[in-house]
């Protein structure tokens, strides 16, 4: 497939997810205030340092509020990673491929945006903001169940899944980094009421309280981060995620197992066997905080090795390309 | 429904005839309004215009950061044409294109009909569409204009004339296919009885026509869709009907050339090209020969199609023949080269050129329309009855300063068809845009694009000027 293709898909698909992620946050944050007595506004913060964009929200906004992170994270045009923006940019790069993706995601790609447009067009998401983020992580459900039932499991389809798991293990990596760094300092003892709660907030915005309760049942911190982090099964763990974007990156190259034809290969193969081979003993013992860090370092040089190995391309003025485009008629 | 107010007020009415009674294939249409119950038309309309929103069958509004895009304003009520009738067209059409394509052929040849003075020399040098660059080049199969779509209108007799012929790759075809598509489930019942003629299969021809033309020697072509890209108001045209061929849609950043041949980049390497649906300008194709100064485009592709290694459809320096003082020839140019007179007449045309059609002009503006020869899309046009003093002064200065560039025509009144207004119907103005084929064969599909004015008395159908569409449906025999 083209290069540019390759590059909307895979983008499209990291968009996309990302803007559910962004919903979860909000969501759970949410549910933990209404939960909650002993929580105040402090709670919004690191909702920002979550989506990894603290400087910019305090350069607008100065002290974090509900109203003005959830502002900020899902409406905020001048926010590349707010809600709008994500599904904005999914839109655009979805029309920009739609000769290649089935005609059924490229419609749900577009309501998922006429979505979040019309609620960012009035205010009523903030007298009930739970509807408007459910909506908004169906939306994104439904985009994926449509693509994996309408679009061929070739090329194209595992573009769309490495974008999408290495999304997602940034993501639920980040989640943990965050809400631990915040949690633990407070710790009032394990297994404290508030800490039960905070905790199951944790889990509830990886989608993941259900499951976690099944396999481990009781909620202690190094448990969820074993679950979050190194489950096998469950589809928004970390190792879940790498060995799927493994799986993917290899059917796009037909390379064979324990061997590598490309950087892409090369680093995600490293990072899924240090994950295969990790202890969370181990991983809490030298420094969760200094392990999810270097997870997302990682996934980070995957994606630039990914960009480099399929998507490189000669840059284009981008200003002028828009007008040439726009020119062209008859 | 209430028709019996529906009336052709003097106009040549697609619907009905001059005593207000059903024209002869629109019959069943004209019944079926007539029974339908008070609003059910309109929430057809309302049901149509949210589907082609959701399909996405939009065109950009430039410069709105929102990406927002508007649906082609769009008219439920079909506008039906007999079967005879579409003979005539049909064949007129393929006369016309036939004979283009040949002048088109001669002019970057040995330039015959210059020669023999049937034209005169100057008004082609002069067109700014013209590409003296492409003089001697010998095109894949001998065909130049291989996707056209001639804009016919009727006056008030009823008669089609030929307005325009748009031979630099017209766009509007999906809208056809798609308004169809709508169509057929609002009016379902009116399609099995009314054997309407098929448009569904535009896009295999389109491939046929293309892949025709590939190099000989290569089994199974590539083919690809050339867009200026996703910023380009017709690009869900451009990549509705990639993904309906199943070829490629690529932007010029996408194509190399390398070794003499065309090279588009993709995952698996660097994969051979061998023939190009171009839906770029001439000057944007190859920076190295026709704009210098361009950075767009892909250098080195005018070698390897002069080399024929590829083909490009359709060819380059095609506008030559759209251009309107070159219209005024075309009579001529089907007796030249055909020896035949034409089928499908064209609209009376004073070119300002010509000191005596020149006089006549400036003597009559309020009366004429008066058009740019190298404009399209409705713009630098002045439509004498509708225009101000004022505005008449400004043309009569534009075309004493720059004769060349202007021509003048009668204004016509073209023929109505009804449209939903509220509850009810009013007449507005069409025209129509039939989409055709060169390959091994010309092919006319059956229908085409029915645009309509739907400012109440405008004559102007263009969708940048406040104009829709209507399915158009052909009957057959």
């Amino acid at each position: 497939m083209l290069s540019r293709v390759a590059n909307s898909i895979y983008w499209m698909s990291r968009t996309l997810e990302r803007a559910e992620n962004v919903a979860r946050f909000i969501d759970v944050n949410l549910n933990l205030m209404l939960d909650s007595e002993a929580l105040d506004n402090n709670q919004w913060g690191p909702l920002v340092i979550t989506s990894g964009d603290r400087a910019l929200f305090e350069k607008h906004y100065g002290a974090p509020t509900k109203e003005s992170v959830m502002r900020f994270l899902t409406f905020d045009q001048t926010n590349p990673n707010s809600i709008l923006s994500c599904v904005f940019a999914a839109r655009e790069n979805a029309r920009s491929i739609r000769e290649i993706i089935s005609s059924e995601m490229w419609e749900q790609a577009n309501r998922f945006y006429m979505l979040v447009r019309e609620a960012a067009s009035n205010d009523t998401i903030f007298w009930n903001p739970h509807d408007f983020y459910t909506e908004v992580k169906l939306a994104s459900h439904l985009f994926d169940g449509i693509a994996d039932a309408t679009l061929s499991h070739s090329e194209p389809w595992h573009f769309l899944r490495l974008g999408e798991m290495i999304e997602r293990a940034d993501k639920t990596s980040r989640i943990l980094d965050v809400k631990y760094y915040f949690l633990l300092p407070t710790l009032q003892g394990v297994g404290s009421t508030i800490d039960g709660v905070q905790w199951a907030a944790l889990l509830r915005s990886a989608s993941s309280f259900e499951m976690y309760r099944k396999r481990h049942r009781r909620i202690t911190p190094q448990r969820v981060a074993n679950f979050l982090i190194l489950d096998r099964h469950f589809p928004r763990s970390i190792l879940f995620c790498v060995a799927r974007a493994e799986e993917s990156l290899r059917a796009i190259t037909g390379t064979s197992h324990n061997f590598f034809s490309n950087q892409a290969e090369q680093r995600l193969g490293q990072l899924s066997s240090s994950l295969n081979y990790s202890k969370i003993e181990e991983i809490m013992a030298s420094g969760l905080h200094e392990f999810l860090d270097s997870i997302q370092i990682r996934l980070n040089q995957v994606d630039d090795a990914v960009c480099e190995t399929f998507f490189a391309l000669p840059s284009i003025d981008s200003d002028r390309n828009e007008r040439f485009q726009a020119d062209q008629h008859q | 429904m209430d028709l019996s107010s529906y009336a052709s007020e003097g106009v040549y009415d697609e619907l009905v005839d001059a005593s207000g009674n059903p024209r002869a294939g629109t019959k069943l249409l004209y019944e079926l309004l007539g029974s339908m119950p008070p609003g059910e038309l309109g929430r057809f309309q309302k049901a149509a215009e949210a589907a082609l929103y959701r399909m996405g069958v939009t065109f950009t509004v430039y410069g709105d950061v929102q990406g927002l895009e508007k649906i082609l304003p769009f008219d439920i009520i079909p506008r039906v044409i007999g079967g005879n009738e579409w003979s005539m067209i049909e064949r007129g059409l393929k006369q016309r294109i036939l004979a283009l394509n040949l002048f088109l052929e001669d002019i970057y040849s040995d330039q015959k009909i210059l020669t023999d003075k049937v034209i005169p020399e100057e008004l082609i040098f002069s067109a700014s569409a013209y590409r003296p660059q492409l003089r001697g080049l010998k095109v894949p199969q001998g065909i130049w204009c291989h996707v056209t779509g001639s804009d016919l209108v009727r006056d008030e007799t009823g008669e089609f004339f030929v307005l325009e012929d748009n031979l630099r790759c017209p766009s509007g075809v999906s809208y056809v296919l798609e308004n169809r598509h709508v169509l057929k489930r609002t009016f379902g019942a009116v399609f099995e009885t009314s054997r309407i003629r098929s448009v569904d299969d535009y896009p295999n021809r389109l491939l046929e026509a293309l892949e025709y033309l590939a190099p000989s020697g290569i089994e199974s072509p590539t083919v690809v869709l050339l867009t200026p890209g996703v910023y380009n108001s017709a690009y869900f045209e451009h990549s509705f009907l990639a993904q309906q061929m199943g070829v490629e849609l690529v932007e010029a950043s996408d194509l190399l050339v390398s070794d003499g041949r065309v090279l588009m980049r993709t995952t698996q390497g660097p994969k051979r090209v061998d023939v190009i649906y171009r839906r770029i300008d001439d000057d944007f194709l190859d920076p190295l020969v026709f704009r210098p100064d361009s950075l767009l485009g892909i250098p080195g592709i005018m070698d390897v199609y002069r080399a024929g290694r590829v083909a490009l459809a359709n060819a380059p320096g095609t506008g030559v023949a759209d251009d309107k003082a070159v219209y005024a020839y075309i009579p001529k140019i089907i007796d030249y080269y055909l020896k035949e007179s034409p089928i499908l007449k064209n609209v009376p045309t004073w070119l300002c050129s010509d000191p005596e059609d020149r006089a006549y002009v400036l003597a009559h503006l309020p009366e004429l329309v008066v058009k740019t020869t190298n404009e399209s899309g409705g713009y630098g046009m002045m439509i004498g009855p509708h225009s101000t003093k004022a505005e008449q002064d400004i043309f009569r200065e534009r075309i004493q300063k720059n004769p060349r560039n202007y021509i003048a025509q009668n204004t016509l009144s073209l023929s109505r068809s009804p449209v939903l207004v509220n509850d009810h119907l009013e007449g507005r103005h069409v025209d129509l845009r039939p989409y055709n084929l060169f390959g091994k064969e010309i092919y006319v599909m059956p229908g085409g694009l029915t645009r309509v004015a739907l400012r109440k008395n405008s004559l102007v159908v263009n969708s940048s000027q406040g104009g829709g569409t209507k399915d158009t449906w052909v009957l057959k025999d």
